[in-house]
């Protein structure tokens, strides 16, 4: 079962994407999780309600907002070429953004269950032996909440390796530059006689799903023992 | 001095506290469960702030809120030994007495990590991960992790309370040691008297959120306030003494407790000169209007009575003096009334040698 340069290429770039969506998602989705847990501000409520959006929109609705926003003529996306010249809208980064933005609901939702299991008790502690609030949260919380981020950045790892609908709409299906594994195998299917590379494509897939979620159960459990739940 | 002055309102409890105590030597914080005593150090200890308040050590004021002035917890130099240790889950424990350590900026170093060690008997340990320690050796750790922080002031809430007897005796000689080799001030949280005997120097009883009583150990153990909470079994003089000398053949050690009183007290070891702290319990005492003759009661200390206070029941408590050493007897009403009892009156004290519970308390 040989699979085409333009398959590995898809491949390739859906790692690329994946691994851009996670790094850039993290420290936004970890202050996030924080303020939502931590934080006693009035909207939190409405917060809360727009960092889950994407998880109940349709991602195409995702994907159009992006383009809105982040497009070349958009509030953000103008800003960003006219004064770094970065550009989002049809690029590699882009695609980053759009599973970045699909994805950030499940990275938060992790992150959030482990830092309501911190014992404040334990940053009390840290404070009578001298620790201030930003020594405290990375030498004691941060550790602490890490098998969280730790699952919340797999399982976003994984969801966007597969996240389709709000790429296509935001950044469509440049073939080596926006055109990942689940836009691969909409490709082939959509050729007459892609049928076999449509099978290829689909079982990679499956089986690279199933190793992100062994690997994740991996981690957990060695964190599990090296923070003394054993 | 230490001073503590604070008051906070939760719900339908309401905290008031003042007290002083030196800034050297073992304060007791003595109360029911629920009378406020983890409260109020948190308070000291600048993890939750009360209403209103004033807390100073020596001259320097950690909270004055008239003035405005809260010191954070982490500057305020105060070391806390939690009851559930609170140990971090994600480092060793030699990593955990490192966390105050790294952080004791400024501050003179007035132990170090070997000697904690060495005190402490954590050397198999250090290695260990927090999880795989028993309830002793956790506290064990928390407390050389609190004071590597190199703290001016050590606040121990009920750090044995989670233990049982056998492991309690992991720990209270560890923290007699302590108490020795530091000069370090602490305020030992307790429920339980016979810790408060075998540590405190000083004594402050909480009683529903205020400060029923506070003095040295020896006055305030004879505090009326403390019987209601100690239970009228288990209250009594605490004396702090040294030996005489101890009668190999008899087993009896002669303690002297005051200018002139003298104790005997039953001890399986002594020696001449050691400091030694006696309690003698009110029920144990006998009381008579003449020198008693013919009895197997081993000490008859001649004294005068102070006051007859009521106590339920029926039942006196008479405080009496025995040439500067004071103790209390709980007797019956128709006792007073039969030896014509009262203030002033001179009276034997009867106390059995074997009655008498003591142990090594050595001086700093």
């Amino acid at each position: 079962m040989g699979f085409t340069p333009a398959e590995l290429d898809a491949l390739r770039l859906s790692f690329a994407v994946a691994a851009r969506s996670v790094l850039l998602a993290l420290p936004f989705a970890t202050w996030i999780a924080w303020l939502l847990v931590r934080g006693r501000f009035r909207g939190r409520f409405v917060l809360d309600a727009f960092v889950h959006l994407p998880l109940v929109l349709p991602p195409v609705v995702v994907g159009y907002l992006l383009l809105v926003l982040f497009g070349r003529r958009g509030v953000i996306g103008g800003w960003l070429y006219d004064s770094f010249g970065i550009r989002l809208a049809f690029t590699t980064a882009g695609a980053a953004l759009a599973t970045a933005v699909m994805s950030f609901p499940l990275m938060v939702r992790a992150m959030r269950l482990s830092l309501e299991a911190v014992d404040r008790g334990l940053e009390d502690a840290a404070r009578t032996l001298g620790a201030g609030p930003v020594d405290r949260f990375f030498s004691i919380t941060l550790p602490l909440m890490l098998p969280g981020i730790l699952a919340g950045a797999v399982t976003a790892f994984a969801a966007s390796l597969g996240e389709f609908g709000a790429v296509i709409t935001f950044v469509s299906n440049i073939p080596g530059e926006t055109r990942t594994l689940p836009l691969a195998l909409y490709t082939a299917i959509q050729t007459p006689g892609g049928d076999a590379a449509a099978a290829r494509i689909a079982a990679l897939s499956i089986v690279l799903g199933f190793s992100g979620l062994a690997l994740s159960e991996w981690l957990a459990r060695r964190l599990r023992r090296a923070l003394g739940h054993a | 001095m230490i001073h503590v002055d604070v008051a906070l309102r939760r719900g339908a409890f309401q905290l008031d506290a003042r007290f002083e105590a030196p800034e050297a030597g073992v304060v007791a914080l003595f109360g029911r469960s629920g009378c406020g005593k983890t409260t109020l150090v948190n308070i000291i200890g600048g993890l939750l702030r009360p209403d209103r308040g004033r807390i100073a050590i020596g001259d320097e004021v950690l909270l004055d809120t008239a003035a405005g002035r809260c010191v954070p917890a982490e500057g305020r130099g105060i070391g806390y030994v939690f009851q559930d240790a609170r140990l971090f889950p994600h480092l060793t424990v030699a990593a955990n007495m490192r966390y105050g350590l790294a952080r004791a900026r400024g501050r003179s170093q007035a132990i170090g990590f070997d000697e904690l060690v060495t005190l402490l008997a954590l050397e198999p340990l250090l290695e260990r991960r927090p999880w795989s320690l028993s309830g002793g050796e956790r506290q064990r750790v928390a407390l050389a992790r609190a004071l590597l922080a190199q703290p001016r002031l050590l606040l121990l809430d009920e750090p044995l309370a989670s233990l049982d007897a056998a492991r309690r005796e992991e720990v209270l000689p560890y923290l007699e040691a302590l108490r020795l080799r530091l000069r370090l001030p602490m305020i030992y949280v307790s429920h339980a008297f016979d810790e408060v005997l075998r540590l405190a120097t000083h004594l402050v009883v909480l009683d529903a959120g205020r400060v029923a009583a506070a003095g040295p150990l020896s006055d305030a153990s004879l505090d009326p306030a403390l019987t209601s909470i100690v239970g009228p079994t288990a209250v009594g003089a605490v004396l702090d003494g040294h030996v005489l000398a101890r009668d190999p053949d008899t087993g009896l050690t002669r303690v002297r407790v005051a200018r002139e009183g003298e104790l005997r007290v039953h001890t399986a070891s002594a020696r001449a000169g050691e400091r030694l702290r006696v309690q003698v319990l009110a029920r144990d005492v006998i009381l008579s209007d003449r020198p008693p003759e013919g009895l197997s009661v081993r000490n008859a200390l001649r004294g005068r009575i102070v006051t007859i206070d009521p106590l339920p029941d029926d039942v006196r408590r008479a405080l009496i003096d025995l040439d500067g050493a004071r103790v209390v007897a709980h007797i019956t009403r128709d006792a007073v009334a039969a030896l014509s009892l009262r203030p002033g009156a001179e009276v034997w004290a009867l106390v059995k040698a074997v009655s008498l519970r003591s142990h090594a308390f050595p001086a700093e």
